[in-house]
């Protein structure tokens, strides 16, 4: 049995960065990196936006060149599925036989598509956006393809929506709320978006939930709503949110809260010497308003809870307080976020949405909590200063688009 | 071939190789330069890949874009020359282009 100082579950966004920062510390011992897909850590941002459209090929997704992790001495293990952790005996089982000890585990294992359950489940022509292999699936099917329907009007899905719009596609939506980035966004945002998408074309049906999806001869041919409406589809995308991966950490014994394994301030989980990280970790957030644990998919926080446990690792702990961020791209609209909005009571237009570069700015207790921004670097910048602050901003002045953000950025 | 001429924080200089076309990030990248972390993958929201041009080149590079100059803003260590590397495509003019890569905020 290969024994390793650190093993890495996951090479995904934030195994990578922690594997690299690990060495960049100066951290000397052995270190692993195991993950189930067969290539090398790469951006998944770009699956539901430049790789899917094709404009930018895999290579450029590439987080770092293959000798990168050769000459930092970050054994790559991939294509090879952990399913279980000893956690009293720091061993990690994977689903080829094969056992590795550890001193300490990060486990980074991101989530897999929440699947359709329905019936017609399990046709051809069904496709998912989470991996590198799931693009390309639905790539190569493209070619013959006119007619999309996309399952879930969420940030992955609205943007595949956009792609294959781009790409010629009639493209419908399905969405079971009353608004698409329900989960995510506020009212008006989402009703900008949906705005935006039907301008182009997109058929996008709120308050649609889907009953079957219907083939024939073991290929999709329509998605069954459930008032009995058959939407006709040659290939269905579907993005209805993730499962953290979690599995194999839980039947060791870690805690789980809201899906995700449970962490501390420190991504130390309930047991010894494992640490979770990414998607895959809840946590207690400073910015989270209503102080309830949370899960984030985002980049910024797989890449600064990485830091948290290198820093940890190397003996120099500090607590997960970074500033939550993200990025959404649609058509040529650049969406930026700042902050979480969760638990929000107030939202304030900056600008007009007509000019198609605007913010919606969210409050509790009169206290900024976030920012959503389209087309509006300027307003996303200057915005986490007042987000970083709670800052209290006169709302008449909040909402004048032309009195620059920083200048209400007094602490309160 | 041209080349890019990247110095690094511990002040190392290196040269890589260039295609033309592809932005400076990129190029940095798939070279596998450690202090450019990129985060945003060239989408302008993260400020990860900022660089300073040196002055010999400021003028063929050019100046940044507004959404840039706004990113940039909020840098301790921004100054007339600073660029982010995702934003300033690669061409056979800028053959010989040396950058610095800028200290971490
Ligand atoms: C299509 C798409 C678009 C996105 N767009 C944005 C965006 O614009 N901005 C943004 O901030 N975020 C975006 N995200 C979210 C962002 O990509 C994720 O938050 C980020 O990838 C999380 O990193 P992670 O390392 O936690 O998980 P992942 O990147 O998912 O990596 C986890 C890896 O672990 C592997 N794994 C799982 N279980 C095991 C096991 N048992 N054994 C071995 N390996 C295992 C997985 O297969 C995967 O390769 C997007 C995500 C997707 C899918
Ligand atoms: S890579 Fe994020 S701004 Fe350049």
């Amino acid at each position: 049995m290969q024994t390793f100082d650190v093993i890495i579950v996951g090479a995904g966004h934030a195994g990578a960065q922690a594997a690299s920062l690990l060495r960049q510390r100066g951290f000397t011992g052995t270190v692993a990196m195991v993950g189930n897909e067969p290539e090398l850590p790469y951006e998944r941002p770009p699956l539901s936006k430049e790789y899917l459209s094709g404009e930018k090929p895999f290579e450029r997704l590439l987080l770092r060149p293959a000798e990168f992790w050769r000459t930092h001495e970050i054994e790559m293990l991939t294509g090879l599925h952990i399913e279980a952790v000893d956690t009293e005996g720091h061993q990690l089982r994977a689903e080829s036989g094969e056992r590795f000890g550890y001193g300490a585990l990060i486990w980074a294992a991101g989530g897999a598509p929440r699947r359709l359950a329905c019936q017609g489940h399990d046709l051809a022509g069904i496709h998912y956006v989470r991996t590198r292999a799931d693009v390309d699936a639905m790539r190569a099917e493209l070619g013959d393809t006119d007619t999309v329907v996309v399952i879930g009007g969420g940030y992955i899905g609205l943007e595949a929506a956009a792609v294959l719009n781009n790409l010629g596609k009639s493209v419908t939506v399905v969405e079971a709320q009353d608004r698409v980035l329900a989960r995510v966004a506020g009212e008006p945002l989402s009703r900008f978006y949906e705005g935006e998408h039907r301008a182009r074309g997109v058929d996008v049906r709120l308050n649609c939930s889907v009953d079957q999806i219907v083939g024939e001869n073991g290929q999709v041919s329509g998605v069954k709503l459930q008032d009995g409406a058959v939407l006709p589809a040659q290939l269905v995308v579907v993005g209805i949110g993730i499962l953290p991966a979690i599995t194999p950490l839980a039947n060791g014994g870690a805690a789980i809260e809201t899906g995700g394994v449970l962490v501390d301030e420190f991504c130390r989980s309930s047991v010894p010497d494992v640490f979770a990280i990414g998607d895959c970790a809840t946590h207690h957030n400073p910015f989270c308003s209503t102080g309830a644990p949370i899960r984030l998919e985002s980049v910024q926080n797989a890449n600064d809870q990485a830091k948290v446990v290198a820093d940890y690792l190397t003996g120099n702990p500090q607590p997960y307080v970074a500033l939550p961020w993200f990025w959404s791209d649609q058509y040529d609209l650049k969406l930026q976020t700042v902050g979480l909005s969760v638990g929000y009571d107030q939202t304030v237009m900056r600008g007009d949405p007509a000019a198609r570069s605007f913010s919606v700015v969210y409050l509790k207790d009169g206290r900024v909590l976030a920012l959503d921004s389209v087309n509006l670097v300027k307003d996303f910048v200057q915005g986490k200063a007042l987000v970083k602050a709670g800052a209290i901003p006169d709302l008449e002045a909040l909402a004048d688009a032309s009195i620059p953000l920083k200048s209400l950025a007094v602490p309160a | 071939m041209s080349t890019l001429i990247v110095e690094n924080r511990a002040g190392q200089r290196v040269s890589l190789p260039a295609q033309p076309s592809l932005t400076l990030m990129d190029i940095m990248r798939t070279n596998g330069v450690e202090d450019i972390l990129a985060l945003c993958g060239g989408t302008c929201s993260c400020a990860t890949c900022h660089v300073i041009v040196e002055d010999e080149f400021a003028e063929r590079v050019g100046p940044a874009s507004e959404d840039e100059m706004d990113l940039l803003e909020y840098s301790d260590h921004r100054t007339s020359s600073s660029r982010l590397a995702c934003q300033v495509v690669f061409s056979e003019e800028l053959d010989g282009l040396c950058v610095r890569i800028a200290p971490e905020d």
